[in-house]
């Protein structure tokens, strides 16, 4: 995607956009439904499994809300990453890109670390219905920050080779755009997942 | 990549060869992914055709035994899921690719490597699915695979395995390809082609591509949690742990009906191509045609629990359905009595593109007839899974999709292989398929009226459907040799078929305005577009009385790319790449070791462990590779 870059031989197009940010937003469309279809199994199926452990008995609301506040974090740095290369910032965009795959990399930590309890706690993927529907929802969001944390590292690489120059930062853009939305997928999962569990654990 | 290009290890730099297999292999031309779709689609719809005359057979007489039972389970499926994944869905992409680009004016689709990827990862896709016939039988529950009959406990074959994993990869490749159409047909109009002028083929892509995007994620999620249930031994649908059985089919028809609208919408495209042309009018109603299509986008959406009538979803979902069912009719109806409309008072020319567009408007309409009989829950309680509806959806997949898809063939081939194809075979081929169709399928209705249930190995004598099964499958056989005449019409033409020119229909979009076969670059210079059919526009004018007045030659203002005598020089064409290849190899790989995984172990892990390096290397390769040669 550097390669393209150089050429500016490339004809206008018809809406003044670039083609590969129309291709982002497309997919991200495509990507709603993904999610979408997870999360309306996920909602189907709350509450509905015949045999523990159910959602009250595992999850530890605090913990996960450390987690999540870090992914949210992250968003942040990802856009100070952007607002640097802009300027033409190199040091700032090594330094944002890698604190932002550094925080998305503590938000997979969590998650490796909550899945490893609940299967202790007896919570599978085969175990009952909340296990099936919770560990595949949020297995493939955790699969979906790994990927950012691989395209943000493929940068800073990049980046410290200062292969990175001010007119590729919509390359930056591009992996920014990706990385809010599986945050903002998490909101929704937070949301529908855990906080709506809240009352009932005790 | 600026800096340092001369460093670039030699596996980055780019291919330049355009000759022999590996010129195929590394394009990125969107003709040529256009014509290796098309003609794997061909080989993939003869295969399909094999295994419809092969059931045919088997029902040809009651109490036959031409094939097992377990054999017969395994057709009917694999023929539903090749003539639907693998045969109308790539040709209606095939057309993307050749036209669309042509007809908005442009040098290439927007992600020419994404285009080729697409291919590759169909192809391979179309190989994983059809790999059971050679590893251990094919998926055998229909091409719905409702669940829980497709868990491992009911379906402990490895059929399944390579049909969830067969339309994994062919749904990432759907996706990728939609994506790119969706880009191309926003971003790469030529000046003038404003979203009202465009072509109603492209604007039938471009609807089409929105349904894939959004369809398939949804298909691929029903698909990732059998396949936990299957390999993982997950509880999506076990009933024993509370899982819901109709979980799979709302999802599956939740996709399965925009994925209807995906067959259909092409050939709607191409025939709305066609009848203008070959009546010397322009289209009538443009922007109802046009609205048509979006609302049928949209509600494509609304009704896909008229498939699920007899599940019991209760009063209230089965009336909001048939309402929404009998609502979609009206764009179609819309639709087809503007083709009428555009026919009226035409010079028709009864060449074979326009005779498959006129069997296509007949036999539509008696299939989206029989489609608005089932849309009222009571009749369809009577016909569903009878073979009223296996007439039902032929006519419109058959009638419909594939005599769509047939006359844009006819239209536009030779516009790809610069030869014309035979209009007395063309006729032959028309005729034979035209009747073999209706004595097929026109017989089932009435075999479904009288309780002939669909999916049936076998029939007694005494239940009197001997006569319109044994006529069935003599007008399946018709068909089989009209399509011997085409394959045999596609030979010929490309030995010693006339040569074509570049505008032999008289045609109006842009297309046209090139020499047959296009050159690599398309347009020497990008057309300004001022009207819909802006080729007819450069040239006819109209005078007084509103008919149609040829321009000489020579003597219109607008620009037809052909003022310039230079060979093409210096116009930047996207550099060829091997990375497409590479990528979609190791998503191919991915899926077959998954596949096997049930049947060989761990060998299947390691082989998609393999994959998913091949996968990363083709994309780091992808990304870093250099735009052009040097």
């Amino acid at each position: 995607m550097a390669a393209a870059e150089a050429h500016s031989a490339h004809p206008q197009t018809t809406t003044g956009l670039d083609h590969r940010k129309l291709l982002m937003w497309a997919f991200l469309g495509s990507d709603c439904l993904f999610f979408g279809s997870l999360i309306a199994t996920y909602l189907l199926y709350r509450g509905k499994g015949l045999v523990g452990p159910h959602p009250a008995d595992v999850f530890n609301i605090p913990f996960t809300s450390v987690s999540a506040f870090v992914l949210l974090m992250s968003s942040l740095t990802m856009v100070l990453a952007l607002a640097a290369i802009q300027r033409g910032d190199q040091r700032g965009l090594k330094i944002w890109l890698l604190a932002t795959a550094l925080l998305g990399s503590v938000f997979l930590g969590g998650q490796y670390f909550e899945f490893t309890v609940f299967i202790h706690e007896g919570l599978t993927l085969q175990s009952n219905l909340f296990g099936s529907t919770f560990f595949t929802l949020t297995g493939f969001h955790g699969l979906h920050v790994t990927v950012g944390v691989i395209i943000l590292m493929s940068f800073y690489v990049m980046a410290l080779r200062n292969r990175v120059t001010p007119e590729q930062h919509l390359n930056i853009e591009l992996a920014g755009l990706y990385w809010h939305f599986v945050d903002i997928v998490w909101i929704v999962i937070f949301t529908v997942v855990y906080l709506v569990e809240a009352p009932n654990i005790v | 990549m600026a800096a340092g290009s001369g460093a670039l290890p030699a596996f980055l730099r780019r291919p330049t060869t355009y000759s022999g297999v590996w010129g195929w292999v590394v394009t990125v031309d969107h003709k040529r992914i256009g014509i290796m779709y098309g003609v794997t689609a061909i080989i993939f719809f003869l295969l399909g055709g094999f295994e419809a005359v092969t059931i045919r057979t088997q029902l040809m007489n009651p109490g036959a035994t031409a094939v097992s039972p377990d054999t017969y389970n395994q057709l009917f499926t694999m023929h539903a899921l090749t003539m639907i994944f693998l045969a109308v869905m790539p040709m209606g992409v095939a057309f993307f690719n050749l036209i669309v680009p042509l007809q908005i004016g442009a040098r290439d689709v927007a992600f020419p490597r994404l285009n080729a990827l697409s291919y590759w990862v169909f192809l391979f896709g179309g190989i994983l699915l059809n790999a059971g016939w050679i590893f251990g039988g094919s998926p055998g529950e229909g091409w719905f695979a409702y669940a829980p009959l497709t868990t491992e406990l009911y379906a402990p074959g490895r059929g399944m395995d390579f049909y969830l994993l067969g339309l994994l990869t062919l749904g990432t490749s759907s996706v990728a390809g939609a994506l790119n159409f969706i880009v191309t047909i926003i971003n790469l109009r030529a000046p003038g082609m404003t979203l009202m002028r465009m072509p109603v083929f492209t604007w039938m892509t471009f609807i089409t591509s929105f349904l894939l995007v959004t369809a398939m994620p949804v298909i691929t999620i029903a698909l990732i949690e059998l396949g936990f249930d299957r390999f993982l031994g997950a509880n999506f649908f076990n009933a024993a742990a509370g899982g819901d059985p109709i979980l799979w089919q709302h999802l599956f028809w939740v996709f399965g009906h925009p994925e209807v609208y995906i067959l259909i919408l092409p050939a709607m495209g191409i025939v709305s191509e066609i009848l203008p042309t070959f009546s010397k009018r322009p289209l009538f109603g443009y922007p109802f045609i046009i609205f048509s299509g979006l609302f049928i986008g949209v509600m494509g959406w609304t009704v896909w629990s008229h498939h699920m009538f007899t599940v019991g979803l209760g009063p209230v979902a089965n009336a909001t359905f048939a309402v929404t069912t009998m609502l979609i009719a009206v764009p179609t109806g819309v639709k087809i009595f503007n083709w009428l409309a555009t026919l009226w008072g035409g010079q028709i020319e009864f060449k074979t593109p326009m005779l498959f567009a006129l069997g296509f408007i007949a036999l539509f309409i008696v299939g989206g007839l029989s489609g608005v009989t089932h849309a009222s829950p009571p009749t369809d309680f009577q016909q569903q899974d009878t073979y009223y509806i296996v007439a039902h959806l032929h006519y419109v997949l058959f009638g419909g999709a594939i005599f769509g898809l047939f006359s844009g063939i006819y239209y536009w081939l030779p516009k790809f292989t610069g030869r014309m194809l035979s209009e007395s075979l063309g006729k032959w081929h028309f005729w034979l398929v035209f009747i073999g169709m209706n004595l097929s399928f026109a017989p089932m209705h009435w075999l479904g009226m009288n309780g002939m249930p669909r999916r049936v190995y076998t029939y007694e004598s005494v239940m009197g459907w001997d006569f319109w099964n044994m006529v069935a499958t003599l007008g399946s056989y018709v068909i089989a040799v009209g399509m011997i005449v085409f394959v045999w019409n596609i030979i010929r033409s490309q030995r010693k078929g006339e040569i074509a020119p570049a505008d032999p229909w008289d045609g109006r979009t842009l297309e046209w305005a090139i020499p047959s076969p296009p050159p690599v670059y398309n347009f020497k210079e990008i057309p300004v577009v001022h009207s819909r059919d802006a080729f007819w526009d450069q040239k006819y004018t109209v005078d007084a009385e509103g008919r149609a007045v040829a321009i000489p030659r020579g003597a219109s203002t607008d620009s037809s790319g052909e003022e310039h005598d230079d060979d093409g020089h210096g116009i930047h064409l996207p550099g060829m790449s091997y990375f497409p290849f590479v990528t979609a190899l190791g998503l191919g790989l991915m899926g077959a070791g998954l596949a096997m995984y049930q049947g060989i172990g761990t060998v299947g892990l390691v082989v998609a462990a393999v994959g998913l390096l091949v996968l990363f290397f083709g994309a780091y390769g992808w990304a870093f590779e250099p735009a052009d040669p040097d």
